[in-house]
């Protein structure tokens, strides 16, 4: 029998409905394969009971032609999202031993939906990073073998410290991980600065951030709550459409989240982009970029003329200052929103001769160096005397941004394109140890869009010189992610399906 | 606030007379079923944490979703305190440790409150109104409650009250003396009573209040306050206002200067007692409050509700004034409690309404205040006190056996009308009765009778020994009439 892991979402969907599958043989291919991967670490807790007694409900579901749009499909859920009873620490160790009673409103979507959850995912610890280094539960591998590697080499570094092998780019490490080595059909991960659409672009994956308000953040452990968006990482862009199409909607919970229906995304899977102006911004031709990169754009622009969308030269002024009052405004709020873990109520509690000690050692335990970098930098500059400099400043910019954009729309851009990354994926261990600064500059093509609340697709659009995956990424009008699934579709289409890599591990 | 300083007011140093200058800060939890941002219980006496959601708690990944009953009680309040309201206000966080802050931070309206500046009208005494003027109103969230005293090695805490609406009022330096402090609190709670925008309960903590005291030399500029941290009864926020500003004093005329500082009031020791220095402040690092949009409404909102506002005690008192004519303070005491106008009104229809004032005010509160009891829970209800005023008018009883009447039916109830007859206190006007008294009396003092028809004024005593003789129940008018014919004056 083939392996049903390496069908895509919509053909297993398809399968199931068809009955040629049932949910519980799809899951349990899964669940092996997950057993099989462990040394890649996508996975911080595996579900495998709850994941079968899902798919049999599906199985009767589908039998009994009540099936759900995601009926019977495994997915892999990021450690961010809050699943009742079951292990929920955003990958910090402050969060020690939480299990909600609770489940978030976008992950209840899709168990309303009829998925089937086979576990928790791997990532950046509070989504802060690029390369899923951060996690208290150690570092996620790639399943793409590294530049001159072979298995045999990379089985070792698996089991040794990771060095040397790919990152799948953060915070979504495990998310993209574990799709691209077929460990789910796709995966919920979340977006701050750039946290669905880099490891999307590193792994070969197709990752889209929709506009902020589209999913409800009611039951995500909060980063920076003006830029959290919930979103789909999946193989293909029609994958990632079924996908968020269920993850959206409106929640009373959440006050930042609209209320408006949700189309069919599928719908606009192979939607004609004829007469569509993409906008390519120069701003986001940076120095040094690799020419494999630049290549990779013009391939992008080609591919969107062949298929009759207008190309248009456009300028986002700002740009520059994005990355720099992006990590103002994040840490900003990451600073108060993980203020409440201070071992009062929950996780973590690291006792002291007083409640400031109490704090002090709960928190410097509790936290990693990254998460207290950033709650530093953060505290700083909310403190009185500095606020107007760097928190006031960072919002005027931000302001700017979007403004940017706008009129970028207002002149008929439908859609932009720019790079996904500045590179191809990197090793474990290898950027960011001396200079955080060196792992920021990743986010560089796509705080942008997060700064502003648009939406944003990343797809994988050729490969590197070293047979890397490169992603493109396409930034849309507010609350038109439709466009985006159509351009995204084309240039998939046109670049032709990545290869994604045969287990070596 | 740069008004001359009022000579009454001040107080009298040993190197001069000092102005007393306070502003304060209520904090008033606002009436609503729900919290502020979540939808669990306000009531209060719950078990420790009963009354506690996911929001509440701060569990990760929970959102504030804004109560709108406590925004439409927070624009109430603002037009009982005639002020601006605010189409758009926004949401702050203010961050700090505290075990009782789940959040870490509280969520406050700094920059931009939902109220903005309006003005209270405070009758001091009888003769005195002031007019307090009203910086801003905002919303924001209480925390919960630290328990120390539930384990000899542990502190305890009840999150009952995390996230309580809280509507923070905060005045104008306006208030000159402790008499004015309390009578400004007062006056506010009475209006936000009246609204129903808080139940101004100051024992179970709905109300308490921080209060600013600085002193200056009459003229001065204003000298360095001092902020006295929730002071929760009327009383000790006159007392505390004494107090620190004595203490401030005695610093001062030693040569000595004020550190600008959080003060707590210990009533039981009548001091004030540093808390933290002003170097010792928080940094609350306030930044807009993310998960939450500004707030927005239209003039249409506002007006809908002030609509269906009740009549406000201002309002109220200048009808009462107007209608019964009634003195400007007795109308201010009437209009306290909304319970009261209401009783007094119902006393006052179809009556002489002074009258009934003088009753309401004097007898009935009176006695009410006596035993420490509210209008609620009066033994003597409207309907029962209009009677006795009725006898009264009537010429059926005297005001003297009026206060007898009042205290049966205060005591035992009953129908004011029954009473009279069954216990014959009904006047006698029987003038032969009278008379028989009138002609004993100026029979037995023939000195009394010589004096009084040389004094007119000596009329009184006969008065006097009438009504002794007839046990109070004489009619005065027919006395007087008798005696004065009787002795020819």
């Amino acid at each position: 029998m083939t392996d049903v892991t390496r069908l895509t979402l919509a053909q297993a969907r398809d399968a199931l409905q068809a009955k040629t599958l049932s949910a519980v043989e799809l899951t349990q291919a899964h669940l092996d394969a997950m057993a099989k991967a462990r040394g890649l670490n996508a996975y911080v807790l595996e579900t495998p009971d709850q994941a079968l007694a899902m798919a049999a409900v599906s199985d009767a579901r589908i039998a009994s032609g009540t099936a759900g749009p995601l009926e019977g499909l495994p997915l892999g859920v990021k450690d961010l999202y809050a699943t009742k009873g079951v292990h929920t620490q955003a990958c910090s160790h402050i969060l020690d031993g939480f299990k909600p009673d609770y489940e978030s409103t976008v992950t209840s979507h899709l168990w309303r939906d009829g998925a089937v959850m086979l576990g928790k995912l791997n990532m950046d610890e509070f989504a802060m990073g690029s390369s899923n280094e951060t996690s208290f539960f150690g570092p996620v591998a790639s399943p793409w073998l590294p530049p001159h590697r072979d298995g045999a080499w990379a089985r070792e570094a698996l089991a040794g410290d990771k060095k040397g092998l790919l990152v799948p780019g953060g915070s979504s490490g495990g998310s993209a991980s574990a799709v691209a080595a077929h460990l789910c059909l796709g995966a919920t991960a979340s977006d701050t600065g750039g946290s669905i659409r880099q490891p999307a672009a590193f792994t070969g994956t197709v990752g889209i951030k929709p506009t902020y308000g589209r999913c409800s953040r009611w039951g995500m452990v909060a980063f920076a709550s003006s830029l959290d968006q919930a979103g789909p990482i999946a193989r293909t862009v029609r994958d990632c459409a079924i996908m968020l199409r269920s993850m959206a909607g409106h929640d009373a919970k959440d006050a930042t989240c609209i209320d408006a229906p949700v189309p069919d995304y599928e719908a606009s899977i192979g939607r004609s982009i004829k007469g569509k102006k993409i906008g390519i911004p120069k701003e986001y031709r940076i120095e040094g970029m690799p020419a494999e990169i630049e290549k990779l754009w013009a391939d992008g622009v080609a591919f969107l003329k062949a298929a009759g969308a207008e190309i248009v030269d456009i300028s986002l002024p700002h740009t520059k200052t994005a990355l720099p009052a992006y990590y103002i405004v994040a840490p900003a709020e990451a600073s108060s929103n993980l203020a409440r873990y201070d071992g009062v109520r929950y996780g973590l509690r690291v006792p002291g001769k007083d409640i400031s000690a109490m704090y002090e050692n709960t928190r410097r335990a509790g936290f990693g160096p990254e998460v207290r970098r950033r709650i530093m930098i953060g505290a700083y500059v909310l403190s009185a005397g500095y606020y107007d400099a760097y928190y006031v400043r960072a919002q005027k910019i931000r302001t700017l941004i979007k403004q940017d954009f706008e009129k970028a729309y207002a002149q008929g851009v439908d859609a932009i394109l720019t790079p996904a990354t500045p590179s191809a994926a990197f090793g474990i261990g290898e950027k960011g140890s001396t200079d955080p600064v060196e792992m920021y500059l990743n986010d560089v093509f796509t705080v942008t869009v997060n700064m502003a609340g648009l939406p944003g697709i990343a797809v994988p659009a050729g490969l590197s010189a070293d047979g890397l995956p490169l992603g493109l990424q396409l930034i849309g009008r507010p609350f038109d992610e439709e466009t985006l699934f159509s351009v995204a579709s084309v240039i998939e289409e046109s670049a032709g399906r990545v290869a994604l890599p045969q287990p070596w591990w | 606030m740069n008004a001359p300083a009022n000579a009454s007011k001040l107080i009298k140093g040993a190197t001069g007379d000092w102005e007393i200058v306070v502003g304060m800060e209520i904090h008033a939890q606002v009436s609503s079923h729900s919290k502020l941002f979540s939808g669990a219980s306000t009531e209060f006496g719950g078990e420790p944490n009963s009354h506690v959601s996911l929001v509440d708690a701060a569990m990760p990944g929970m959102l504030p979703v804004i109560n709108e009953e406590c925004v439409k009680q927070a624009v109430r309040t603002g037009i009982g305190l005639k002020a601006q309201i605010n189409h758009r206000s926004t949401f702050d966080r203010k961050n700090y440790f505290y075990p009782d802050l789940p959040q870490g931070y509280q969520i406050s309206q700094y920059k931009s409150p939902i109220v903005g500046e309006g003005e209270v009208i405070v009758d001091v005494t009888a003769s005195e109104q002031i007019v307090v003027g009203i910086e801003r109103l905002h919303l924001e969230q209480d925390a919960g409650k630290s328990l120390h005293d539930q384990s000899p090695t542990e502190s305890f805490v009840d999150l009952n009250r995390s996230g309580v609406a809280l509507m923070e009022i905060v005045s104008k330096p306006d208030i000159r003396s402790a008499e004015e402090a309390r009578a400004y609190v007062t006056k506010l709670r009475t209006i936000l009573r009246y609204l129903g925008t808080c139940d101004g309960n100051m024992e179970q903590g709905s109300l308490r209040a921080d209060v600013n005291v600085s002193v200056r030399r009459p003229g001065e500029p204003l000298g360095t306050r001092c902020e006295i941290k929730n002071v929760n009864s009327i009383r000790f926020i006159g007392q505390a206002v004494d107090v620190e500003a004595r203490r401030q004093i005695g610093i001062l005329e030693d040569g000595g200067k004020i550190d600008q500082e959080t003060r707590l009031f210990d009533p039981a020791r009548g001091e004030t007692r540093s808390m933290r220095s002003k170097e010792e402040a928080h940094d609350y690092r306030y930044f807009p409050d993310p998960d939450l949009l500004p707030l927005e409404f239209d003039e249409t909102f506002v007006e809908e509700l002030a609509r269906h506002l009740p009549e406000l005690p201002d309002a109220k008192k200048a009808r009462f004034m107007r209608d019964y004519g009634i003195a400007s303070y007795d109308a201010g005491v009437l209009v306290m409690e909304r319970a009261s106008a209401d009783f007094y009104e119902a006393v006052a229809k179809g009556r002489d309404a002074k009258a009934a004032a003088n009753w309401v005010i004097n007898e009935l509160f009176g006695r009410l205040n006596k035993e420490g009891l509210d209008i609620a829970s009066s033994p003597v209800g409207a309907d029962q006190l209009g009677a006795i005023v009725d006898l009264i008018s009537e010429g059926v009883i005297s005001g003297k056996i009026a206060k007898d009447l009042f205290e049966i039916v205060w005591t035992e109830g009953g129908d004011p009308r029954a009473l009279v007859e069954t216990r014959g206190m009904k006047q006698v006007t029987d003038t032969g009765a009278i008379e028989a008294a009138v002609d004993a009396i100026i029979a037995a003092n023939p000195d009394k009778v010589a004096q009084a028809q040389a004094k007119p004024t000596m009329l009184g005593w006969f008065v006097g020994q009438v009504m002794k003789e007839t046990g109070g129940k004489a009619n005065p008018q027919s006395v007087n009439e008798l005696l004065k014919r009787k002795l020819g004056i």
